[in-house]
């Protein structure tokens, strides 16, 4: 919010610079975002007097003697037509900076430096220069919008800095308001709070008025909504006279970056930013039926509001309407057939309390808003709506625009907005939950200034909370109110002085995750983080079938876009755009991988809370050679690490992995549980998204793996007698596979302990169809040692068995 | 028969100076040497021929024989062994300058390290680690932190829904309420995690990760906060680092702070990073509201308590000089391969 310091100066006496007051804003919890001069762009230009002033033959150029008082006379040529003897001008001198304009002199380009020219042969030493030169327009300095040269007051001291003299030298605090002080969302508001701070009494606005005896025979306010508007005010003003405002309102409105209209509606823009009360003002003429109620609206009725703008409502919009019709979306904008005229001669202002949800809910529901309805949705307070009232009235007196009835109307729900509130808490508390201990003098003094009328008595606080303080609930906010004007430099840091102690660390599911990390970071490869959410589109990429169950995701109600808009039911798809990303951007070769939630409910927009499954995520990519069972390996660290033994198996049904290699995918199971999918990425995708590159993914779901994770280690004594080894090599069909015939060998033999592929051949020394896999064999046995004769036996019937289920032969 | 062991000696010298291979010369060793078929073990057999007065001079100049040809093959070996390693490990010079085999070690996510690095601090103050859901309630989101429906402070962060009632998370605070419903007092957890705002431009990325925690026993007030958050700016940003509170608002915490660390880059002295500041806003914080420990059914005229949440990626960000958020969920390998620490 935009707070001027001149404006500011009227409510307390700040005898501090501008930047000290933004260091005790700060400290009592209002950041000013940004503090800047009004004139910040503008230097170098003082009050310039026009003694001599010669035309320049055949030009529309003066040649003129300018005295600047103590900066010297300087001779300045300006095309202004307006320039003449005697005249006071600001004088931009050399070296000074000033807005510069396109040739229509209204358009600011940007700022530039004066310098010394000459113009048809006539040295100029500076520049006079307009209002919008300077960066004042009219509503912020009398004729400074006209085209030329801006005329200062003849009193304006010769040599004097044109900022003293334009208010161009006034301060603008840009102060970020917190959620819980809507009370400070005005210049009053804000001034409240530097009068406390800095222990200066508070200058209240003025609020007096006469009103006329002449009422408003019939005119009827009723509130239908009161849980919508628990306070309706209003009040009838006749003898309407429309004009312009004066001066310092119009730029005080200026200086807050409101354009002034008209004075009527300038008064209402005055107290929404003076006293933070949104008003509004109807044309009575157009009131049919003398009376105004303010209701939810009808299913489709509708409404034009002044900026001509139509809106089709409902019951959840609350509007405020004549007898007829609805003529205001209540707190949002008034309806353009009860808007004020030229000839308006008879008003009726609108001072109310709209509920801030209510507000905020039908604003963007249907995409109006204002500065009005801005307000309401941090939240108004009735003392406020009450004062902002009185205010308007005041300045309907003081502006002479009308003449203020004894017709006042008032719908509310509590009596007396103005009624404090008592609460009383204890000292000691209070200092408990701070840990400091706050002199009694300091307490009084700070609730004091923040006009809390403290009691002491003991240990017993007793304050009246104003009516504006609708944060304030309990002690701990009495608290921060003491802290905060105290100073947190007060607090002494301490280390849990009275807490317990406790046992902390990762419980075992955390720590199984972090060594999983670790793991894998180990096998070379990136942790990655994806966003949790992707589109049906990444779905698309992997080919997943439209009724998968993949399909089945979550959806935002409320997406930023749709690329972002379903929660993810696998996380490969993210792996593989992460995959495609780096092969874009030149990243020849890496190894990525994810831990992640993915998301799975029945409903699209599920209302009890979704399962939520822990997945693994892993991404190869090479633009050279990768195959398989480099990828494997990487599932076979997991395995290592955790004293697991996985088994893998083609996918029986290859459907499932429409993105994967048919001949290179594998489904992996752990004690006959399936636990994810492995495999090279589908040629032809490969071809579309990473020419020349080999892809491996592979996704494990955690959840299930998880139990098998924190798996004790348990000792085994080391075998008592040797182990024999032997080799075998054997000649099979190529549809046998490894797994099978390593199962049988172990079936056919329990003093096997171990066995392991090492050699496979495929080529002319055998016949087609046919490979070689040579296996080593470990055979051990508990009670003795083995002998030969017994090993040999046992590779015999190894070999049977191997012959009879596979036609395996011997090589 | 001297005459007959000096021909020994000759043929052994002779045949053993044709020898380069010490493999070829452990098969003439043998043919002389074998216990069983060795050619001097063969005269020692001949002593049985002769006369006894002559055996034991026989068995002199045979054993000298022996012992003779023991050293000389052993010479022998030495001499060819050390010739052959010679060899092998001049056939095997390699230029040393040449690139490294890799196994590349991988890194782990800088927010991973981040929030190891906090869970390590806070682990040792006796904190536990609890992870609540991705999707929340609003119950637990919301209202439970004293943010009911219609509060201002929900326009503080735009939320995504999934349905009116479930929502993603937009702050892990929302463990502090599922900790404290299940848990009496003396609490202290840690709950980091994805949240997620409806926010997507060039300093906010829809998801980040907080770290939250939350104290409660009794006694805890704000000087311990402060303690506790310097003990945790020390361990992340340096010895140097002092906080600093400053008034703020959330709905859950009263009073609120906002949480500065002075400038680790220029010593609070003023720079491009604190933005001439001298401090950095690292965290919110404050004093649980008594709203909320009475909502999670803990007696706040009993026990009192601090929370206080970060952003992760702000931590990582600010510590390791990461320009750009949006390079942390972008998985680029260049990026990421310099977080092996």
């Amino acid at each position: 919010m935009i707070v001027p310091l001149s404006w500011l100066k009227e409510y307390v006496d700040i005898d501090i610079t501008p930047q000290e007051l933004e260091t005790r804003l700060f400290d009592c919890g209002f950041e000013v975002e940004t503090l800047t001069q009004l004139g910040a762009d503008i230097s170098g230009v003082v009050v310039g007097l026009v003694t001599e002033c010669e035309p320049i033959p055949e030009t529309h150029l003066h040649v003129c003697k300018v005295d600047c008082g103590a900066h010297g006379t300087f001779q300045i040529c300006c095309g202004a037509d307006n320039v003449q003897v005697g005249g006071k001008y600001p004088a931009a001198l050399v070296g000074a900076q000033v807005y510069e304009t396109e040739r229509d002199h209204v358009t600011v380009t940007g700022t530039m430096k004066i310098k010394k020219g000459k113009l048809k042969g006539f040295e100029s030493q500076g520049m006079l220069c307009s209002g919008v030169e300077i960066g004042l327009n009219d509503d912020l300095c009398a004729g400074a919008d006209y085209c030329g040269l801006l005329v200062l007051p003849e009193d304006a001291p010769v040599g004097a800095d044109i900022k003293e003299v334009t208010g161009l030298d006034d301060w603008m605090y840009d102060i970020s308001i917190t959620a819980n002080r809507p009370d400070c969302m005005s210049v009053l508001g804000i001034a409240r709070e530097v009068a406390a701070a800095l222990g200066k009494p508070l200058k209240m606005p003025a609020v007096d008025y006469t009103q006329d005896a002449s009422g408003l025979e019939g005119f009827k306010v009723t509130v239908e909504a009161p849980e919508l508007c628990p306070r309706y005010q209003a009040h009838y003003v006749k003898n309407v006279r429309i004009g312009q405002s004066p001066q310092w309102m119009r730029r005080r409105l200026a200086l807050v970056g409101i354009r002034s209209i008209s004075n009527i509606v300038d008064i209402t823009n005055y107290v929404l930013k003076e006293i933070g009360q949104p008003m509004h003002a109807f044309d009575l003429r157009q009131l049919e039926d003398r009376q105004i109620i303010v209701r939810r609206a009808k299913q489709d009725e509708t409404i034009v509001t002044l900026d001509e703008k139509e809106f089709k409502l409902n019951p959840n919009n609350l509007v405020i309407c004549d007898g007829k019709k609805p003529v205001a979306l209540a707190g949002i904008m008034g309806g353009l057939n009860s808007e004020i005229k030229d000839d308006t001669a008879d008003v009726v202002f609108e001072s109310a309390k709209f509920m801030r949800d209510n507000v905020r809910k039908t604003g963007r529901a249907l995409g109006q808003h204002s500065d009005s309805s801005q307000r309401f949705e941090k939240g108004v307070d009735e003392y406020a709506t009450q004062l902002g009232l009185k205010r308007a009235l005041h300045l309907i007196e003081e502006l002479n625009c009308g003449t203020v009835t004894s017709a006042a109307f008032c719908e509310a729900v509590s009596a007396d907005p103005t009624a404090t509130r008592p609460l009383t808490v204890s000292i000691a508390k209070i200092n408990a939950l701070l840990g400091i201990t706050i002199p009694e003098a300091e307490i009084k003094r700070i609730l004091t200034n923040l006009d809390f009328a403290p009691q002491i008595s003991g240990d017993s606080l007793s304050v009246q909370i104003p009516p504006y303080r609708e944060d304030i609930e309990n002690a701990p906010d009495i608290a921060e109110e003491l802290i905060r004007m105290y100073g947190y430099d007060h607090i002494t840091p301490t280390f849990l002085a009275a807490a317990s102690v406790t046992n902390g660390g990762r419980n075992a599911v955390q720590s199984s995750t972090l060594k999983l990390k670790r793991t894998l970071a180990a096998q070379g490869l990136y942790e990655a983080i994806h966003y949790s959410f992707y589109s049906q589109k990444d779905l698309d990429l992997l080919r997943i079938p439209q009724d998968a169950p993949q399909r089945q995701a979550i959806r935002i109600l409320n997406p930023i876009s749709e690329e972002l808009s379903i929660m993810r039911t696998m996380l490969a798809p993210s792996m593989l755009n992460a995959v495609i990303r780096n092969v874009r951007r030149g990243n020849d070769a890496g190894g990525l991988f994810e831990i992640a939630k993915t998301y799975h409910s029945a409903e699209a927009h599920p209302t009890t809370e979704p399962e939520e499954r822990e997945a693994l995520s892993i991404g190869l990519f090479d633009g050279g050679k990768l195959d398989f069972f480099e990828g494997k390996a990487v599932i076979e660290a997991i395995a290592d690490a955790f004293r697991l033994e996985f088994t893998y198996a083609k996918p029986q049904d290859a459907a499932k992995y429409p993105f994967l290699h048919p001949g290179m995918s594998a489904v992996v199971s752990l004690g006959g549980q399936e636990i994810g999918w492995l495999g090279m990425l589908a040629h032809d995708l490969t071809d579309a998204e990473v020419p020349e590159h080999q892809v491996f993914l592979a996704e494990l779901d955690l959840t299930v793996l998880r139990p098998y994770l924190n798996k004790p280690v348990a000792f085994a004594a080391l075998p008592k007698f040797p182990v024999e080894q032997r080799d075998i090599a054997l000649l099979v069909s190529k549809e046998v596979i490894c797994a099978d015939l390593e199962a049988c060998m172990k079936r056919a033999c329990k003093s096997l302990s171990k066995v392991q592929l090492f050699d496979v051949y495929e080529g002319k020394q055998i016949e087609q169809g046919k490979q070689s896999l040579a296996f080593s064999l470990w055979f051990r046995s508990d009670d003795h040692a083995l002998t030969d004769n017994e090993v040999d036996q046992f590779v015999a019937k190894i070999l049977k068995n191997l012959a009879k289920e596979f036609e395996a032969s011997q090589r | 028969m001297e005459e007959q062991i000096k021909a020994m000696r000759a043929k052994i010298e002779a045949a053993a100076a044709a020898i380069t291979d010490s493999k070829e010369m452990y098969q003439l060793r043998k043919q002389y040497l074998d216990n069983k078929a060795g050619q001097i073990s063969a005269l020692m057999k001949n002593m049985r021929d002769l006369a006894p007065e002559d055996r034991p001079a026989f068995g002199k100049i045979v054993n000298e024989l022996k012992t003779w040809a023991l050293d000389f093959f052993t010479a022998q070996d030495s001499r060819l062994k050390a010739a052959e390693l010679a060899k092998k490990n001049a056939a095997e010079q390699i230029d040393v300058t040449m690139p490294a085999k890799p196994h590349k070690q991988g890194a782990l996510h800088p927010n991973t390290l981040i929030a190891n690095e906090l869970i390590d601090i806070f682990a040792g103050m006796g904190f536990t680690i609890f992870e609540g859901p991705e999707i929340e309630n609003d119950y637990y989101n919301f209202t439970a932190l004293n943010t009911p429906k219609d509060h201002p402070a929900r326009d503080m962060q735009d939320t995504f829904y999934v349905s009116p009632e479930l929502l993603l998370r937009t702050q892990t605070s929302a463990g502090q309420i599922r900790v404290m419903e299940k848990n009496q007092p003396p609490i202290k957890i840690l709950s980091p995690g994805k949240v997620f705002r409806s926010d997507d431009d060039a300093t906010h990325s829809p998801m980040f990760s907080q770290m939250e925690g939350l104290v409660v026993d009794k006694g805890i007030t704000l000087c311990d906060l402060q303690g506790m958050l310097d003990v945790f700016a020390q361990n992340v940003f340096g010895e140097q680092v002092k906080t600093r509170l400053r008034p703020s608002y959330f709905p859950f915490t009263e009073p609120s702070v906002e949480v500065d660390v002075s400038c680790f880059a220029c010593g609070g002295k003023g720079c491009r990073l604190c933005k001439d500041t001298g401090w950095i806003e690292v965290l919110g914080a404050g004093m649980v509201n008594r709203k909320v420990l009475e909502n999670c059914g803990v007696d706040p005229d009993v026990y009192t308590g601090f929370a206080f949440g970060m952003g992760i990626e702000r931590i990582a960000m600010l510590k390791y000089g990461i320009p750009n958020i949006k390079m942390l969920f972008e998985s680029d390998v260049r990026v990421l391969s310099q977080f092996n620490e």
